[in-house]
């Protein structure tokens, strides 16, 4: 029964969203006050009747009731209760809930704390994050449906996919939904002010906390899912360039593009082109990698099983949103008018290099992406995209990006002293070039991108700093002063520094473990040891032991470092009973600054084993560097600015109380 | 920058965008399997290889083999396969009508297996090939470009390869594909 009218309150949804997309853009195009008032009431209503659905739906799940079909194929009742909350977005229909769940989340959030918004920007954004919703309810509502029913109901389900029942990819999905659906409420801030006809600073400032919001969930989402790559699929690497990886990666190297411009047209009322198309083609680029995932076009790990027919019906979504919105950006963009004028080099001109460089950089991971079905549908051939090619493509156009982040920070606006900004950086130069020669001096032999990694990681560390020293005017003030000034600052300019900070800690962990990494396979017996640089692995046993659903081969491996114990690891190789689908529980022992991680392969049947021994330096360090910017980003979203509003609505306020 | 210049900059998204949903729009109406990877190999020459015997007494299989039978007019099926492999064992009855098939030479290669566990699988399910190659190491197979065991690899009167199948052979595949095939390049 509940779960009927979970299906009750999705079609309801569905009904309210045709209403909501309507009236109040309908209304803020005749400037009709009530119209537009249905925007905030419509917008909760939304949000309620799918957060009812979502909770229907995940009470079938909990209760293992195995007459609704979307159970019965994604879990079963020996599961672990955490993987029957989890499993409930671990499969196409289930996922597209989360999906519209977060974007009513999103358009709720901008009806409940937008109270400062413009009353017509407003109804027309919430309006057109209805349309995208109701796109999406009509995708479920025909084609999805997670409520179907079963029967006669099966005793038991088919169990969720072994890989899903694991802590960090349960909560991977909603952390990068709450990510790239969330750019949705930033192209729908787009739309609205290309229909509007204007875009200013006032805009800017509403769009930039939803956005940044957006962008901190994404830029943990794709962290979680690297993370679990790591330590669960047993090689040691934590990013492979498939292609749904990349369909996350693609929106947050444009978002990351969207948040700096936002910064322009705020400031200094330029760059309003760009920041548009930029909102647009981020959210666009979600929609494209929901499109590759879910049509059946690209193999993945991560691909839904589906038929050609659903992806007809994404596509045509992705042409109605992203075809609609570009279409309306090439007739109203040019009307925009430009603000401040800017030279060359500038802040705002820096600004403008780092979109166009990660602009840049995502189209080549676009590329890279779809490059083998362009080839294959012209008869090329078959070919697959991997490392190789981003390293040849990818990194040469980050690394000025990199450069380019020490020195933005330190130009002014409307027209910079670059000299005078790179002197102030030579300390930077020194820090970098010094890192560059200790390394060559501990790894001699090694990649020269390990030498310029680390370089490049030091200048961004170091440039953080003397940038946040001259703005507390560290040099000209006691040291007093300075520290009042430090807690002084704007928290969007301690947010700036941190995540800046984190980035370049990360860059340290992705050049540590791409460049050092060890690794040693064999075949290794009960009581044999292998030796992998000055560590010596030796496996002491392996036995049968059994789980809750699955049984697993366990062995224990002592690490020891000039006779001295450093670990011990607990590999397993499991089997899942229910979908016979064996996976590998890496053991891994991290100090911080390197990791060393054990996995157990298959058995030869004539008591060995395969054996896969690896050593990660600074590994640690790329998910330490994600959570730093994390951290910089939430600090950057609680500045004041955000919560108190555009100074010129606050300053008519005091002028109309004052005039009472 | 002149305004008719900036607007047709302003139209480059949208007509980029067109291109990209048509293509995706060509992909969906193929209804392609993705996971299946064509053989690169088809309508080139068959690889060179050279491999011994399972026993010291036998002579091996070489690419001058196929030569030769392709000379005597017939057709090859070179078939990949290892007695721990379980597809190979189901589709064995199969291979051996097949190679009852006239204008048919059907010639095997052992595929990292042991030579004596292959003669008793042999022994045991019946021996179908004129003639087995032992490939202890692979390397052969790397140069068929072979991703497991069973492929099965037909291969024309002039040494070059027409056909390629991943995993084992079924009836459907050999009524539907393989025989056609056969009857084509025996003409």
């Amino acid at each position: 029964m509940i779960v009927e009218l979970g299906h009750y309150a999705l079609i309801l949804a569905f009904a309210v969203a045709m209403l909501q997309s309507t009236i109040p853009v309908i209304g803020a195009q005749r400037n009709n006050a009530r119209w537009m008032a249905v925007a905030k009431p419509g917008a909760i209503t939304l949000f309620l009747l799918i957060a009812f659905a979502f909770a229907s739906l995940m009470r079938a799940h909990i209760l293992s009731d195995f007459s609704v079909r979307n159970v019965v194929e994604n879990s079963h009742s020996l599961k672990p209760m955490l993987y029957k909350i989890t499993g409930l977005w671990g499969n196409h229909e289930g996922s597209l809930l989360l999906w519209v769940l977060i974007l009513a989340i999103y358009g709720a959030a901008v009806a409940l704390f937008g109270n400062r918004l413009p009353t017509r920007l407003k109804a027309r954004a919430l309006g057109v994050q209805a349309m995208v919703a109701l796109g999406f309810l009509a995708f479920m509502l025909f084609t999805s449906d997670p409520f179907e029913r079963m029967f006669p109901a099966p005793p038991d389900g088919n169990d969720l996919n072994p890989l899903l029942q694991d802590p960090g990819l349960a909560f991977h999905p909603p952390m990068l939904y709450l990510g790239y659906v969330g750019f949705s409420m930033a192209f729908s801030f787009a739309i609205a002010a290309l229909i509007e006809g204007k875009v200013d600073a006032a805009w800017a400032r509403w769009v930039r906390p939803w956005t940044l919001a957006a962008w901190i969930a994404l830029t943990a989402g794709i962290g979680l899912g690297s993370w679990w790559a790591y330590y669960e699929l047993g090689w040691g690497g934590w990013w492979y360039w498939d292609p749904v990886e990349n369909a996350s990666f693609m929106p947050w190297l444009l978002g990351t593009a969207l948040l700096h411009s936002a910064i322009v047209v705020e400031k200094r009322d330029a760059l309003k082109a760009w920041c548009i198309l930029l909102a647009i083609l981020t959210f666009g680029l979600s929609l494209i990698g929901t499109f590759l995932v879910r049509s059946g076009v690209l193999t993945s790990v991560h691909a839904f099983a589906l038929d050609p027919a659903r992806g007809i019906f994404v596509l045509a979504l992705l042409v109605l949103y992203v075809g609609g919105a570009l279409a309306l950006f090439a007739w109203r963009a040019p009307a925009l008018k430009g603000g401040g004028l800017f030279q060359p080099v500038s802040r705002e001109g820096a600004l403008l290099l780092n979109n166009l460089l990660l602009a840049t950089a995502c189209a080549t991971v676009f590329i890279g992406t779809l490059y083998p079905l362009f080839l294959d549908v012209t008869g090329g051939g078959t070919v697959s995209v991997g490392p190789p090619f981003y390293n040849a493509t990818f990194l040469p156009v980050i690394l000025p990006m990199l450069l380019l982040m020490g020195v933005g920070p330190l130009l002014a606006w409307k027209r910079a002293d670059l000299a005078g900004a790179l002197t102030r950086l030579w300390i930077a130069g020194v820090a970098a070039l010094a890192i560059a020669a200790l390394t060559w001096w501990l790894h001699q032999g090694g990649p020269i991108l390990a030498l310029v990694g680390m370089a490049a990681g030091s200048w961004v560390a170091v440039s953080v700093f003397v940038e946040l020293g001259i703005r507390i005017g560290i040099r000209r003030n006691g040291m007093a002063t300075s520290l009042r000034r430090l807690f002084q600052l704007p928290r969007s300019a301690i947010g700036m520094t941190v995540a800046h900070l984190g980035l370049a800690i990360a860059i340290f962990g992705i050049t540590g473990a791409a460049a050092w990494k060890e690794e040693h396979v064999a075949n290794l017996a009960a009581g044999q040891s292998l030796d992998l640089g000055a560590y010596e692995f030796r496996l002491d046993e392996a036995k049968r032991i059994d789980g809750v659903n699955y049984w697993a081969y366990r062995g224990r491996f002592t690490v020891s470092r000039d006779g001295e114990t450093v670990a011990t690891l607990y590999p397993e190789r499991r089997l899942y009973w229910v979908q016979h689908m064996p996976t590998t529980e890496a053991a891994i022992h991290t100090n911080g600054l390197a990791d060393l991680y054990a996995v157990l392969g298959e058995p030869d049947g004539k008591g060995g084993w395969t054996v896969r021994l690896y050593r990660e330096p600074l590994v640690a360090l790329i998910w330490g560097g994600v959570l730093v910017m994390v951290l910089g980003g939430l600090v950057s979203l609680s500045d004041r600015r955000y919560r108190v509003g555009a100074p010129a609505q606050r300053r008519a306020a005091i002028a109309a109380a004052r005039a009472a | 920058m002149n305004p008719t210049s900036r607007r047709l900059l302003y139209l480059l998204p949208i007509l980029l965008f067109a291109g990209l949903a048509a293509y995706f729009l060509l992909r969906l109406g193929e209804h392609r399997d993705p996971s299946e990877i064509p053989s690169p190999l088809i309508d080139r020459p068959a690889p060179d290889f050279a491999l011994p015997g399972m026993t010291a007494a036998e002579p091996g299989l070489a690419r001058a083999d196929l030569a030769r039978a392709g000379g005597e007019g017939k057709v090859t099926i070179v078939n990949f396969f290892a007695s721990w492999c379980l597809p190979c064992r189901a589709e064995h009855p199969l291979l051996s009508q097949l190679a009852k098939h006239p204008g048919v030479a059907l010639y095997g290669i052992l595929y990292k297996d042991e030579p004596a566990a292959a003669t008793e699988w042999l022994k045991e399910l019946g021996d179908p090939y004129a003639a087995v190659g032992v490939d202890a190491q692979g390397r052969t197979g790397i140069d068929f470009g072979i991703s497991g065991v069973p492929e099965t690899f037909i291969i024309d009167r002039t040494g070059h390869i027409r056909f390629r199948q991943w995993g084992p052979l079924d009836q459907a595949t050999i009524d539907g594909k393989l025989l056609p095939l056969l009857d084509e390049l025996t003409k």
